[in-house]
C-alpha cells in the first residue's frame, strides 16, 4: 500500500483489513484506536513499528494492525519483544497483552523486563479476568469475585502491576482507561517516546464476563498530581491509590539497556586507532 | 446397561472425565484453564463447591506450575488429578520427565489440540505423541464413555506401577460432543480403586528426599527401574480392564480388534478417528474388501506383543496418523514399523497423514484411501492425504 509521508500518517495507516472478533463493547477496540492514533502522531511509518503479543483476547491485536506483528506464545510477549529490540534497536517495539498473559503465566518475564529496562512499551489491557477461556480469575481479579473455577473467589490478594513495575525498575509507569481514547493515545505517545521500559496499564472492560466493569467509566478520574520522578513518592502514590487514578504516574531517569554490540559499533574509530602502528 | 450400580447421563467427553476424576477421590487438583480442556476443571470445581468432591483445588499461574504442584502433592501419598491441552502440555514438558522420574502416579487428562505456531484449536495428537519419551503411560480414548472408564482405570494402573498416566481424547470430537454415558456409583469405583498407599512418601515422621544428584551408576539403575515398571503396564492394564469389565460390563483392551478376522487390510489408528474407521471398515467389507480396524488404546508403553499378535500375517497395514513429526512423518507409522520389524510374515506397512491439523476425514474417504493405498508398494515416508 502507499504509505504517506510521516507528517501525513493517520490512525488508518496502522489498521489492518482484518476485522476484530472481540465481543461488542470490549474495551480493546478503543485501545486499538488509541494505539493507532498514538503511532500516527509519532510519525513512525508502519514498517518501523513491531507489535508483539502473547495469548488471550487482547493478544490478537497484532492481527488488527498494519505494521510488523508477532502473535507469540502464552506469557512470552516480553521475551520476544526483548529479542527483537536488541537485534533491531532502530524499530519501535511494542508488546501488548492482557493481565492473564502478562501477570500470570508471564509474570516472571514482566519483572525481569522492568529490571532490564530495554526500550520497549508494554501495553497491558487489564480486565481482571481470563476472557479467552471464558471467565476465570486472573492475578488482578478481586479476591471475592465468583466464577466457575474459583466459586466465591480465589481469596488471593490481587497482583499490583504498577508497584511491581516500579520496584523492578521500569522507567515509565502509567495507567489509562480504554474509554478515554484521546487520553490513552496521549499516554501511549509519551510511553513510546520515553526511553527504557514503559508500562501502560490500560483498564479495558470485559463486558462479557465482567459486565459490572461498565461502571469503570464513572470511577476513573485524572490523577490529582502530575507524574513524579521520585521513586519513593511514586511508591507511596501507587501503594495508596484505589486503582482508578489515570495518567502518567512515574517517569524515571534510568539509562535504558543498550546492547553491547551498539557500543562497539560507536567506538569503531577508536578501536581502529588502537591498531595503528 | 443401566442398573443399580450405574446411572446413565448425557455428558460431554470433558464432563465424563470430570466425573471419573471425582469418583477416583483425588485429594489435590491443581489446574490452569486452556481451551478445550477448561470444562473438565470447571466441572470438578462445581463438584467441589457443592461438597461432592473433597479435594484441594488450586489454580497456579501456569501449566508448568500446575505440574510442579502435582508432583510433591502426589509424593505425599495422595491421589492427584489434573487436566490440560496442547500448549499447556508442551509447557509442562520439563516436569513430565520429572514426574515419571520421581515415580509420582499423577493422572492427567489431555485434550488433544494442535500446537502452535500457527495457532489453532483443532483436534490433532501431536501435543501428546511428542511426550512419548517422558516416561508417562499414555492412553487414547474415542468416546466420552471410554474416557470416563479410562481415567478410573488410569489411577489403578498408575498406582500399581508408580508411573504417571495421561489419558488423551481429541478436541471437540470427544471433548465437547454429548453422549449417553454410564456413570458408575461411588461404591463400584471405591471397590475398584483401593486406597492409595505408596511404599515411600513425603512424611515428616519418616523423612526421605527426592530428586537428589546421583552417580552415573545410580542414574542408570533408576532409568532401568522406570523401564521395568513400564514393561509391566500392558499386563497390569489388561488386568484392571478385565476387572472393570466384570464390574460394569465394559472393557476396552489395550488394543482393540474390530472385524480383523481374515482381514487383507488392517487400518491402525487411535483416538476419535477409530469411530469413523469402523464405518469405513463396514463399507469396505460390504464392497468385498476384507478390512479391519486395530485401535491402539495404550500407546505408551507401546504394546508390541499385542500388536505383533494382531498383525502377523496380515498382508497390508494402513496407519492413519492425526499427528505430524516434521522431518519424519506420522508417529504411529514410525512406531508400527519399529514394532513389526523383523517378524516372520510381517505386513506391508503404509503410513497416511490423515486429519493432521484437525482436517475432517470421512468414512467414505478412508475407504477410498485404503483401496488406493494397498495396490501400491509401501512408501518409505508417510503420505499426506486429504
Amino acid at each position: 500500500m502507499n504509505v504517506p509521508s510521516p507528517a501525513m500518517l493517520s490512525a488508518k495507516n496502522f489498521k489492518s483489513d482484518t476485522k476484530p472478533i472481540w465481543c461488542p463493547g470490549c474495551g480493546d477496540y478503543a485501545v486499538l484506536t488509541s494505539l493507532t492514533r498514538a503511532l500516527a502522531s509519532l510519525g513512525r511509518p508502519p514498517e518501523e513499528v513491531a507489535m508483539i503479543s502473547g495469548i488471550g483476547c487482547s493478544s490478537r491485536i497484532p492481527a488488527y494492525m498494519n505494521c510488523y506483528g508477532f502473535h507469540g506464545v502464552h506469557g512470552r510477549a516480553l521475551p520476544l519483544a526483548t529479542g527483537l529490540k536488541v537485534a533491531r534497536p532502530d524499530l519501535t517495539v511494542i508488546a501488548a497483552g492482557g493481565d492473564g498473559d502478562g501477570y500470570s503465566i508471564g509474570g516472571n518475564h514482566f519483572m525481569h523486563a522492568c529490571r532490564r529496562n530495554v526500550d520497549l512499551t508494554y501495553i497491558v489491557m487489564d480486565n481482571h479476568v481470563y476472557g479467552m477461556t471464558k471467565g476465570q480469575s486472573s492475578p488482578t481479579t478481586e479476591p471475592d469475585w465468583d466464577n466457575a473455577l474459583t466459586p466465591g473467589g480465589t481469596g488471593v490478594r490481587p497482583f499490583q502491576p504498577l508497584v511491581v513495575a516500579l520496584a523492578s525498575g521500569a522507567n515509565f509507569v502509567a495507567r489509562a482507561f480504554s474509554g478515554d481514547i484521546v487520553g490513552t493515545a496521549d499516554i501511549m505517545t509519551q510511553a513510546i517516546k520515553s526511553p527504557g521500559f514503559s508500562l501502560v496499564e490500560v483498564l479495558s472492560p470485559c463486558v462479557t464476563f465482567r459486565p459490572e466493569q461498565r461502571e469503570w467509566k464513572d470511577l476513573v478520574r485524572p490523577s490529582p498530581v502530575p507524574a513524579t520522578d521520585d521513586p519513593a513518592r511514586a511508591a507511596r502514590r501507587l501503594m495508596t491509590d484505589d486503582g482508578f487514578n489515570i495518567g502518567v504516574l512515574y517517569t524515571g531517569q534510568r539509562q535504558p539497556y543498550r546492547p553491547k554490540g551498539s557500543e562497539t559499533e560507536k567506538s569503531l574509530d577508536a578501536l581502529c586507532q588502537e591498531f595503528v602502528i | 446397561m443401566s442398573d443399580a450400580r450405574q446411572q446413565r447421563m448425557l455428558l460431554t467427553g470433558n464432563h465424563a472425565v470430570a466425573w471419573a476424576a471425582r469418583l477416583a477421590r483425588p485429594k489435590v487438583v491443581p489446574g490452569y484453564p486452556i481451551t478445550p480442556q477448561t470444562p473438565i476443571l470447571e466441572k470438578l470445581t462445581e463438584f467441589h463447591a457443592s461438597g461432592e468432591l473433597d479435594a484441594e483445588l488450586i489454580t497456579p499461574e501456569s501449566e508448568h506450575s500446575v505440574m510442579a504442584a502435582c508432583i510433591p502433592a502426589s509424593l505425599t501419598g495422595v491421589r492427584v488429578f489434573t487436566a490440560t491441552a496442547s500448549q499447556g502440555l508442551l509447557l509442562m514438558h520439563e516436569l513430565l520427565h520429572y514426574a515419571s522420574g520421581a515415580r509420582a502416579p499423577i493422572v492427567m487428562a489431555n485434550v488433544n489440540r494442535t500446537p502452535a505456531s500457527p495457532w489453532g484449536f483443532w483436534p490433532d495428537q501431536t501435543d501428546s505423541v511428542a511426550q512419548r519419551d517422558t516416561g508417562w503411560i499414555q492412553f487414547y480414548s474415542e468416546s466420552a464413555q471410554e474416557s470416563l472408564d479410562t481415567v478410573i482405570q488410569a489411577f489403578r494402573v498408575a498406582e500399581a506401577v508408580l508411573v504417571p498416566t495421561m489419558v488423551n481424547h481429541d478436541a471437540f470430537y470427544v471433548s465437547h460432543a454429548v453422549e449417553p454415558v454410564e456413570v458408575p456409583h461411588q461404591d463400584v469405583v471405591d471397590g475398584f480403586l483401593p486406597a492409595y498407599s505408596p511404599p515411600h512418601r513425603i512424611d515428616p515422621q519418616n523423612p526421605e528426599s527426592w530428586g537428589n544428584v546421583v552417580t552415573q551408576e545410580m542414574y542408570n539403575r533408576h532409568r532401568r527401574d522406570l523401564g521395568e515398571a513400564l514393561a509391566r503396564v500392558p499386563e497390569v492394564a489388561l488386568q484392571a480392564d478385565r476387572e472393570w469389565g466384570a464390574l460394569t460390563g465394559r472393557s476396552w483392551g489395550i488394543v482393540e480388534r474390530y472385524r480383523c478376522e481374515g482381514a487383507a487390510t488392517v487400518i491402525v489408528t487411535m483416538g476419535s478417528m477409530c469411530g469413523t474407521v469402523r464405518d469405513a471398515v463396514d463399507a469396505l467389507r460390504q464392497s468385498g474388501h476384507a478390512a479391519g480396524l486395530l485401535k491402539i488404546r495404550l500407546f505408551r508403553p507401546l504394546p508390541v506383543e499385542a500388536l505383533r499378535a494382531a498383525l502377523v500375517g496380515v498382508p497390508d497395514v494402513v496407519v492413519l496418523d492425526r499427528n505430524y513429526s516434521p522431518g519424519h512423518g506420522g508417529v504411529l507409522h514410525q512406531e508400527l514399523r519399529a514394532a513389526l520389524y523383523g517378524i516372520d510374515k510381517a505386513p506391508r506397512i503404509h503410513g497416511l497423514l490423515a486429519g493432521v491439523g484437525g482436517m475432517n476425514v470421512s468414512a467414505e474417504r478412508i475407504a477410498d484411501l485404503v483401496r488406493e493405498t494397498v495396490v501400491g508398494a509401501p512408501r518409505a515416508e508417510s503420505v499426506w492425504v486429504k
